[in-house]
């Protein structure tokens, strides 16, 4: 039996008809990922607790009391809180750092019955393009080449890496500006950012609170789709989450929908290679050739959505972020002076992007400056909404390319600030607007690296956006075993 | 906007991050190059649009404030670096 290549859907299958076990399974997957931490994707594997909770999953599914997810190893970024579990945000202020509670999502997987099966690898406090922040040493693209090494993407490019280097049947993420959607791109699998408001954040590590959303990392669409429905839900632990019925994203994928398809012009900028071009061309013909009306749309903001980005998702980070003090939990740096002992603890604690984006933030919103800045960002951002929900009056989905290239080269952009931001130009409005949107593999580039598409929805419509998904699944030729 | 070295030491200050004097020309830089960058929403006629705080059209409820738990001192204080007696310990604050 192949337990490597092998997707969610199919390990319930399995499962469910004992033809393996739990036990075995995630014994399977401990060792893999043991076998391969060349790629640094885990910053911590769960190893004794995961064995055991695959041993009480064992007994359920022999009880016939199954639930949901049951006995399924689950790869989570380690931004979620877990109980009594290190959770470090791959910083070195939470490097110590043992949640006493569970977040809310990684709650919802275990009461279905997933099993903890270690925390990935991620951007410092997920504020990065590449994972090149990380505390713990940057998490290789398992597309690397003998003598190249590549990205994974970021900010959660270990869940990205684990998925697809087959240490991971499925992974957790988070995206603010592109996070699970850029890595799901690099190395070749499905990331689905859900609607704002569809998943709690509590218990989540905050980064950019108007914008973070947790989503699933799957090999397929029905993977996605069979997380999510767990995953999501409402939480009156978070405000914004939205209190809307219990979801059906995997039992509603058997309907067949005709769906309208929107390609922004703005997206076809110059700086687009051809090959992403040609293969965007494609995607199109699929959509035709399923009786999909393919439409041109004006999002005119475009444009300016990565600079709103900037302005406020660095102004809640540094709102948010003011909370590692050295006083309550995390790193401490000894100081005989309080101030010191701020300045100090954070100065160690952390990394060169992570106060990049601090001060960028209290500059933009310090007096003088808030109106020139942020309540700028604030009002171009109902802008960029706005051109969504006139789009959104033609289409029932929009399609483009998740990013404007395959993957890099480590270290080839980490000096560059602005550069290393240009990565996040497809995926950044989406988020601005609170969208669901799925990045969903196509094919290779001419270094024989993936390139992944985006499918936007309107809000809280996954629904349709994992109906387009299927589509290119269904009709792309990309296969995982042209790994080289 | 040029963030010069003034102004650069001046929003560490505010963001409790200390910096080393040879940082400060770097970090002066990158943030002028970044703010020169973002200055490109002055292009954007914003006159009479509502700025936006959240996107969702979700209205967000108010709850009643009430105690939902309660005695768990010992998880509040259990990742905290130095403590005694049931509180944080902090450098003495008042001279």
């Amino acid at each position: 039996m192949d337990l490597k290549n092998i997707s969610l859907e199919e390990c319930l299958k399995l499962l469910k008809e004992k033809k393996i076990s739990s036990k075995e399974l995630t014994t399977f997957y401990l060792k893999e990922a043991e076998a391969n931490k060349d790629l640094n994707a885990y910053i911590s594997l769960n190893s004794v607790n995961a064995i055991k909770s695959a041993e009480e999953s064992d007994k359920r599914i022999s009880a016939n009391t199954s639930r949901p997810l049951e006995g399924i190893p689950i790869a989570i970024k380690d931004l979620f809180c877990t109980k009594d579990v290190s959770t470090t945000a791959a910083s070195k202020m939470l490097n110590n750092f043992k949640p006493t509670y569970e977040s809310t999502v990684t709650q919802n997987l275990w009461d279905a019955g997933a099993i903890l099966l270690g925390k990935t690898n991620l951007d410092e406090f997920a504020m990065g393009s590449s994972n090149e922040t990380s505390f713990f040493g940057a998490s290789i693209n398992p597309w690397s080449k003998s003598n190249k090494k590549y990205v994974p993407g970021g900010s959660s490019g270990g869940s990205a890496a684990a998925v697809s280097g087959n240490i991971a049947i499925a992974a957790t993420g988070t995206d603010t500006g592109g996070s699970i959607r850029q890595p799901a791109s690099y190395c070749g699998i499905v990331g689905l950012k859900p609607t704002y408001g569809r998943c709690s954040r509590w218990g989540i590590v905050s980064f950019a609170s108007s914008l973070d959303q947790a989503g699933p990392m799957t090999k397929t669409v029905n993977d996605a789709a069979l997380m999510l429905d767990v995953m999501a839900g409402y939480d009156k632990k978070d405000s914004t989450s939205a209190n809307l019925e219990k979801t059906n994203f995997y039992k509603n994928l058997k309907d067949k929908k005709k769906l309208r398809i929107g390609i922004p012009k703005q997206y076809k900028n110059d700086q687009l290679n051809d090959e992403i071009i040609k293969l965007w061309d494609l995607g199109i013909e699929y959509f035709k050739k399923n009786n999909c009306e393919v439409v041109e749309i004006d999002l005119p903001h475009t444009e300016y959505a990565l600079a709103t980005y900037y302005i406020i998702s660095s102004a809640e980070a540094s709102s948010n972020l003011a909370r590692y003090d050295g006083i309550r939990y995390g790193l401490r740096n000894n100081s005989e002076n309080i101030n010191d002992l701020y300045e100090n603890t954070r100065s160690e604690g952390f990394g060169e992007e992570v106060k990049r984006r601090i001060m960028i933030g209290t500059y933009v919103l310090s007096a003088g400056y808030y109106d020139a800045y942020y309540l700028k960002a604030q009002k171009v951002r109902s802008k960029i909404i706005n051109d969504f929900k006139k789009a959104f009056e033609k289409v029932d989905i929009i399609f483009t390319p998740t990013a404007p290239s395959d993957a890099f080269e480590q270290g080839s952009k980490i000096d560059d600030p602005i550069q290393m931001y240009l990565n996040d130009v497809f995926t950044v409005p989406v988020s601005l607007a609170g969208l669901p949107a799925i990045s969903i593999p196509m094919g290779l580039s001419s270094n024989n690296l993936p390139l992944g598409f985006q499918i936007i929805g309107k809000s809280f419509n996954e629904d349709s956006v994992f109906k387009a998904a299927k589509i290119i699944e269904e009709n792309s030729n990309f296969k995982k075993e042209d790994k080289k | 906007m040029d963030i010069d070295k003034k102004l650069v030491k001046k929003i560490a200050t505010l963001s409790r991050v200390k910096i080393e004097e040879k940082e400060v020309e770097r970090i002066s830089k990158d943030l002028s190059k970044i703010i020169t960058w973002v200055e490109k929403l002055n292009e954007v006629d914003t006159k009479d649009v509502t700025p936006v705080a959240n996107p969702s059209d979700i209205k967000i409820p108010f709850r009643k404030d009430e105690i939902n738990d309660g005695k768990i001192e010992d998880k509040i204080l259990k990742n905290a670096p130095e403590k005694k007696a049931g509180y944080f310990v902090v450098p003495k604050v008042v001279e």
